[in-house]
């Protein structure tokens, strides 16, 4: 279980003149998963965003199962597998939650994931079946917006602050739902502002801070002083 | 013509109307283009079918069936290329480069097909009336005009609702970076709803055709009528759609009724009050806006 | 990104209003104006006739510019108001015996008021509904002239004896010089001024963001309605240009006075130009009058093939068009509209 499944090499991104990623370089072995964490505008997002195609970066290399796939567009990156279940949850207002989960039939990859097992794995979408999405709650949203990603069979599950703007108890089901997903080996990225859940969930960290990686380490081998630092750029964390 | 008589046929043209503004009420609900060749393309829809009769001398019916193939390509093609560049130079490009066309188009078949009026066979259906009365009679190639606005309509909404491209056509719709994100090559969905658009405006142009002469210069009048049957029934909407394009129909045969001169003039004036009343309630409504903040 | 990092070149950079170039232009520029005044004394007729030709394309230009490239509405029904300018001075001085000069400045106020109430109905539609809503206008204007006997109907009119009866073909010819000289100059002076004033200002914010400038208190409805109002009695002046130019009209047909060729040919000359730019709508008027007079007649149909072909390709080639990629090139402005940022160093 220690195959590297994405290899991402001296990454650069910018948003116009600002440099949001400056020669990030990481790797995920299968079956992992690894935390993201960071201040606001560290350039978590746009590092997500960039592994899965949405954002074209300035420099670098990134690679995938390996094969290159730097300049791949994102419909073809989440037919060879790797889904982002973006920030804000993103989805289509107008359709049911059945008919969003359906959308993602488009990456034609077949699996396990299946409208019946995503309706099984959150179970409180199961009456919601034909509701818009629109009429839905924050955490209903954020648990469709996951089964969605899901629905791409992807063996890379990119999870862009999914605790965000949720009720408590709705942060509590999402994260019992990702456990199960990390029990079933599904490799998964995810970025989080709340340290304890990052830390929780994940079996390694990195730091963002300012575009840059500034730690990396396994869960249970940082210290919750170690991660903070390096959060608020503090000199101790600094590498 | 009496009065029931104007209505009826007014109903009835509003049949062809939603048929024609079917393709660019799709394209304004997807991509958010409105595509000011539309009648255009429907014109050469008609010509290249009148083309495939010319020279196999088949049924306007059967030579309508390559040339709508054809629009499908044609429509695939056109976004592919002019329009995606163009919703990528920013949001008033796609009027430009679309009027650019319109007005290359009309010339170009002015060379090729010379000014001279035109028309295509509609067959027996064509010349056949039902006579209700003394004073009403109904056109049956009306009638099947209408049939069919409603089967591509109907047909339209099903794919919309129930098939994997309709929902991705929607999803595309709703936000074309989201729907990257799983899977759905966006551009793509946009060419295939050109595709679909360019096609229906071409069945259109066939059977405009075959109701009543045309000429080069007939491209520009049809996109005016397809676009105020839109806005009239409410712009999105495919229903609204044709409820528009029976407002407007019966506006301009109540108005021929009239005088034969009022038949175009009469549409344009309920499109116009349409307008004017939406801009009252839209003006009001902002100042009971204004008020509530004040 | 530190706030330093944002202050520190601010201190050597400054807002720039005026260059000396563009000082030195505008004033070469506003006595060239004034020469010109004077060509009828000194050229022949043809090159006269030419010369109303160029005004009056200046005109549409200018004024569909001020439409798309400030007010960002792209109008496809501007031959409205050439068509309202060309029938008013036909009323004005033909039925009502009016001096057609004077006739001619009516039909421009006449324009200007039309476009009043006209604005209040279609500045509530956006983008392509504006479009084919100022189609609908149009078309509605030149059914209405053709169903009146006393203009001509469908089959047009003529302005000849009007203008016969109070002038010598040569008269008639200088007079309309004038006019169409006159009314370009103070159509360009009349923009000149309101983009570098508060409307200017507040069009900028609605071109960068309309919903944002409505809610920073941007009137953005009124903004675009100065420029509704101004780009209509601009449009009038240049049909009654047009109408003293050629005397008989036609009122339905692409071709016609009301007709969408029109249209064609603003857009055109805009693109070319640079939509958005003050200068380029004038570059455009040039390069159009010599497309005009240099090919129009060995193209035939091909000449608005081209004209539409041009089009397409210069607003997906060459957004800029002409002054817009020069003035990206060389950094220059000549007739000074907008701000402009300066480092110590000169240039971006």
């Amino acid at each position: 279980m220690s195959r590297t499944l994405l290899s991402v090499e001296r990454i650069d991104a910018r948003h116009g003149l600002l440099q949001a990623v400056r020669e990030v370089s990481l790797t995920v072995v299968e079956g992992e998963t690894l935390a993201l964490v960071g201040a606001n505008g560290a350039g978590k997002t746009t590092l997500l965003r960039t592994i899965a195609g949405a954002h074209r970066p300035a420099g670098g290399r990134i690679v995938f199962d390996g094969e290159d796939v730097t300049h791949v567009p994102a419909h073809r990156r989440v037919r060879i597998g790797i889904a982002l279940v973006p920030e804000g949850r993103k989805l289509f207002p107008e359709l049911t939650v059945e008919e969003n989960l359906r959308v993602a039939a488009a990456a034609g990859r077949p699996g396990c994931w299946t409208v019946d097992a995503v309706l099984e794995a959150f179970p409180l979408l199961q009456p919601l079946r034909r509701k818009r999405a629109a009429s839905l709650s924050g955490g209903e949203q954020q648990a469709t917006a996951i089964g969605r990603a899901l629905m791409t069979n992807p063996r890379l599950l990119l999870l862009d602050e999914v605790s965000l703007g949720l009720a408590p108890v709705a942060v509590e089901g999402v994260y019992r739902s990702l456990a199960t997903l990390v029990e079933t080996g599904t490799t998964i990225v995810l970025v989080e502002q709340d340290l304890g859940r990052a830390l929780g969930v994940a079996s390694r960290v990195v730091c963002m801070l300012e575009g840059r990686l500034v730690l990396e380490g396994r869960a249970g081998e940082l210290s919750r002083e170690q991660v903070t630092e390096a959060y608020f750029g503090l000199e101790a964390g600094a590498r | 013509m009496s009065w029931v008589n104007a209505v009826i046929h007014g109903i009835l043209l509003g049949g062809f109307y939603a048929l024609l503004a079917t393709g660019l009420s799709l394209m304004f609900g997807v991509m958010r283009i409105i595509n000011l060749a539309h009648g255009s393309l429907a014109l050469v829809g008609a010509y290249m079918t009148f083309l495939v009769v010319e020279h196999v001398h088949v049924s306007t019916y059967l030579g309508l069936l390559p040339v709508l193939a054809g629009a499908l390509v044609v429509g695939y093609l056109l976004q592919r290329t002019m329009l995606e560049r163009s919703l990528r130079a920013g949001e008033l490009v796609p009027l430009l480069t679309t009027f650019g066309l319109l007005i290359a188009i009309a010339n170009l078949l002015q060379y090729f097909f010379s000014p001279d009026v035109r028309g295509l066979s509609a067959g027996g259906i064509g010349t056949a009336n039902w006579r209700v009365s003394g004073s009403l009679t109904i056109p049956w190639f009306d009638v099947l005009v209408l049939g069919i606005a409603i089967v591509v309509l109907g047909g339209l909404q099903l794919l919309l609702r129930y098939t994997q491209l309709g929902r991705e056509l929607r999803a595309t719709a709703a936000d074309p970076d989201t729907v990257e994100l799983l899977g759905v090559n966006a551009r793509a969905v946009y060419g295939r709803a050109a595709a679909i658009a360019v096609a229906t405006a071409a069945l259109a142009g066939v059977f405009y055709a075959m109701r009543s002469n045309f000429d080069p210069s007939t491209g520009p009048t049809q996109l005016i009528y397809a676009f105020e049957a839109v806005v009239i029934g409410g712009i999105g909407s495919l229903w609204g759609t044709l409820v528009g394009g029976i407002v407007l129909g019966v506006a301009q045969t109540v108005g021929a009724r009239i005088d034969v001169q009022y038949f175009a003039l009469a549409g344009h004036l309920v499109f116009l009050a349409v307008l004017t009343f939406r801009a009252i309630r839209q003006s009001v409504g902002l100042r009971v806006l204004r008020r509530v903040e004040a | 990104m530190s706030e330093q990092a944002v202050a520190a070149p601010s201190a050597a950079l400054r807002v720039e209003r005026w260059s000396p170039v563009s000082a030195v232009f505008t004033a070469l520029l506003v006595a060239a104006m004034a020469l010109l005044a004077f060509a009828p004394m000194l050229f022949g007729q043809g090159m006269l006739d030419n010369l109303i030709q160029l005004y009056f394309l200046v005109i549409l230009a200018i004024m569909w510019n001020a439409l798309a490239g400030y007010g960002g509405l792209v109008s496809v029904g501007q031959q409205a108001f050439i068509g309202i300018g060309a029938y008013a001075v036909v009323f004005l001085s033909v039925e009502h015996s009016l001096n057609p000069y004077l006739a001619m400045l009516l039909a421009t106020l006449i324009g200007g008021g039309i476009a009043i109430p006209l604005a209040a109905i279609v500045l509530w539609l956006r983008g392509g509904a504006f479009a084919i809503g100022m189609w609908v206008v149009a078309e509605v204007f030149a059914l209405l002239v053709s169903l009146d006997a006393a203009l001509g109907g469908g089959t047009g009119t003529s302005a000849v004896l009007a203008f016969n009866l109070r002038y010598t073909p040569e008269q008639r010819l200088r007079n309309t010089y004038w006019f169409a000289l006159a009314a370009a100059a103070l159509l360009l002076a009349i923009l000149f001024a309101l983009l570098r004033g508060r409307l200017g200002v507040s069009l900028q914010a609605i071109r960068d963001n309309e919903d944002a400038a409505a809610s920073l208190g941007v009137h953005v409805l009124l903004g675009k309605g100065v420029l509704f109002v101004l780009a209509g009695a601009g449009c009038t002046a240049a049909g009654a240009v047009i109408l003293a130019w050629q005397l008989s009209i036609l009122p339905l047909g692409p071709d016609s006075i009301f007709g969408v060729n029109w249209t064609a040919k603003m857009i055109f000359m805009v693109l070319v130009g640079g939509l958005g730019t003050f200068e380029g709508p004038i570059i455009g008027a040039v390069v159009l009058y010599l497309l005009e007079t240099y090919t129009s007649t060995r193209l035939g149909v091909w000449y608005l093939v081209l004209l539409g072909g041009i089009a397409i390709g210069v607003a997906l080639f060459m957004p800029r068009g002409i002054w817009g990629s020069l003035q990206e090139r060389f950094n220059v402005r000549l007739l000074p509209v907008g701000y402009r940022l300066r480092g110590a160093g000169g240039g971006r």
